[in-house]
């Protein structure tokens, strides 16, 4: 265990934020939580850590934080990467807050890029980094545009996307950061995770929460609510499988990362989630 | 030579509007236009640039808000719609699903950076149609009735000649089944033998479909090919309004006179 016990730095308020900006953000995410999917803006902040490393994650996480929070940050599904480490040590120092990188022992988890293996608890709440919010971007330039899009629920031209995937390559090549309609309303962005963690979106109950700082944009799905990926009825929705399990674990239900492990381009498929990998190794040994 | 063979006419128009003006300032857009637009009917609307014929048909089809006047529309259903007491949502739906409109550069009217077959399917999948297959069987299907190969389909626009991006976004506009299309000078900048073809081509698509279809150009020689009608502007304003044949070889008015005297004879 780390940095929990560490004394924090002084001259901050808790969680480096100042508490008029949590408040704002706070009517943020009560807003977002309450039209599941809906990005309502927010004046987002400038944060020690430049755009794109998070900075709206980052500050999601500092207005949701509390002391008996328990804390863990994850990067393309590994704790131990600079982003998390970071992340992780900034929240201990400002906030003194517990942190972990087991699943099941946090309350709260920042992620980039992933949706952790363990199955998400009631209680929970998961902060996604996200770069680009909008969903209907690439078709639409315009933002007042892409509002009335919204509003009118038209969103019937994300298909022409699918429909150059498949015209071009047979299928669906979209990988990840793949489109979604949440509670048969908002078209969403589910930030750049897999669209293998596109499921576990579905129903989930934990609290999923979404921060985009360059963007000063907060979205949310409340816990148990329908999150559908799209697709064509002659085309459905399928993620991604492997022909072997993990090289370490053996897990053949979990996400793996291609590594390369020499010059003469030997490969490996590992987990890309650490924290379940580990969890299966201790058990195998044990 | 007249336009098209007469189709049956119901007995409302189409599209009926009143005393529509724009104006942006103190400047004239277009100034008390009264249009009766019938069943099956062509409509063509010439005059120099500059007199209001682009401001026009912006107007009729919802791109801009006039400054007075009403438009009606006859829905397929039947009803008859004031367009702008109409809500957006269902504004927005009409232009989609009931009315077309071809732009004069295509690539306003095109999405550039996807396939022709995607440019085609949008307006489908735009509607709901959510089943890969179909939507790419009448993508080449339209694609044949405006006579693009059908192995250009998932070529972009951007490797057509101009002739058959003109073409695409025909198609592109058609495929809903429209009832009203408005055409921006289709013929604008192509050359005249790949004109011709378009221009048969049109003809041949709103004869059959029985489409109404309001057609601005500054060419007399489209507007007797494809207009039943035609209405002269100048100014902003209605100068003439007859049969296209009566209008062009008997015209009334001076500024129609000069226009008629002014087209060049090979």
């Amino acid at each position: 265990m780390s940095t929990a016990q560490q004394a924090g730095v002084t001259g901050y308020n808790f969680a480096y934020l100042d508490e008029q900006t949590k408040r704002m953000i706070r009517r943020s995410i009560l807003k977002a939580v309450a039209i599941p999917g809906y990005q309502v803006p927010f004046g987002s902040r400038e944060m020690p850590l430049p755009y794109g490393w998070g900075t709206g994650g980052i500050q999601v996480t500092a207005s949701v934080i509390g002391h008996d929070d328990v804390l863990k940050v994850i990067d393309q599904g590994a704790d131990d990467t600079t982003n998390a480490v970071s992340i992780r040590r900034f929240f201990a120092r400002t906030a003194g807050v517990a942190t972990t990188e087991r699943t099941v022992d946090a309350t709260l988890i920042q992620t980039r890029h992933r949706i952790p293996e363990t199955p998400l608890t009631a209680g929970q709440i998961i902060v996604y980094q996200v770069p680009i919010p909008e969903p209907l971007r690439w078709l639409e330039p315009r933002e007042t545009e892409t509002r009335i899009m919204h509003a009118l629920k038209e969103y019937g031209s994300m298909h022409v996307r699918f429909y150059e995937d498949i015209a071009h390559h047979g299928r669906i090549v979209t990988t990840y950061d793949y489109p979604v309609l949440v509670n048969d309303r908002y078209l969403m962005r589910p930030s750049p995770i897999p669209k293998f963690d596109n499921p576990k979106m579905h129903m989930n109950p934990a609290l999923q929460l979404f921060g985009a700082g360059r963007e000063k944009r907060i979205y949310a799905v409340p816990p148990f609510t329908k999150v559908k990926s799209l697709d064509f009825e002659d085309h459905p929705f399928a993620i991604e499988s492997w022909d072997q399990g993990c090289a370490l674990c053996g897990s053949h239900d979990s996400y793996l990362d291609e590594v390369i492990t020499d010059d003469q381009g030997t490969r490996m498929f590992v987990c890309s989630d650490t924290d379940y990998c580990h969890d299966r190794l201790a058990e195998t040994q044990a | 030579m007249s336009a098209l063979s007469a189709t049956p006419i119901d007995d409302l128009p189409v599209l009926s509007v009143r005393g529509l003006t724009k104006l942006y300032g103190t400047r004239v857009g277009c100034r008390d236009v009264d249009i009766e637009l019938w069943p099956g009917e062509v409509l063509g609307v010439v005059g120099e640039s500059g007199s209001g014929k682009t401001t026009l048909l912006d107007c009729l089809s919802a791109r801009l808000t006039p400054s007075a006047g009403t438009i009606h529309y006859q829905r397929r259903d039947g009803r008859v719609v004031e367009l702008f007491e109409l809500s957006e949502p269902a504004r927005r739906t009409l232009l989609r699903t009931e009315w077309g409109v071809v732009r004069q550069n295509p690539r306003d009217g095109l999405r550039l950076d996807v396939s022709a077959g995607a440019n085609v399917g949008e307006r489908l999948m735009a509607i709901g149609a959510r089943h890969y297959g179909d939507i790419r069987r009448e993508a080449v299907s339209w694609l044949g009735k405006v006579e693009i190969d059908g192995d250009r389909v998932d070529d972009r626009p951007t490797a057509f000649s101009g002739g058959m991006q003109q073409r695409l976004q025909i198609a592109r506009n058609l495929v809903t089944n429209p009832r009203l299309v408005f055409m921006d000078e289709p013929t604008g900048g192509l050359d005249v033998s790949v004109q011709a073809r378009l221009l048969d081509l049109i003809r041949g698509l709103v004869a059959n479909l029985g489409l109404s279809a309001i057609i601005v150009t500054h060419d007399l020689a489209v507007a007797r090919l494809l207009a039943h009608r035609l209405m002269v502007m100048r100014g902003g304003v209605v100068v003439e309004t007859g049969l296209t044949d009566q209008v062009l070889d008997d015209p009334q008015h001076a500024y129609t006179q000069l226009l008629v005297s002014s087209i060049l004879q090979v």
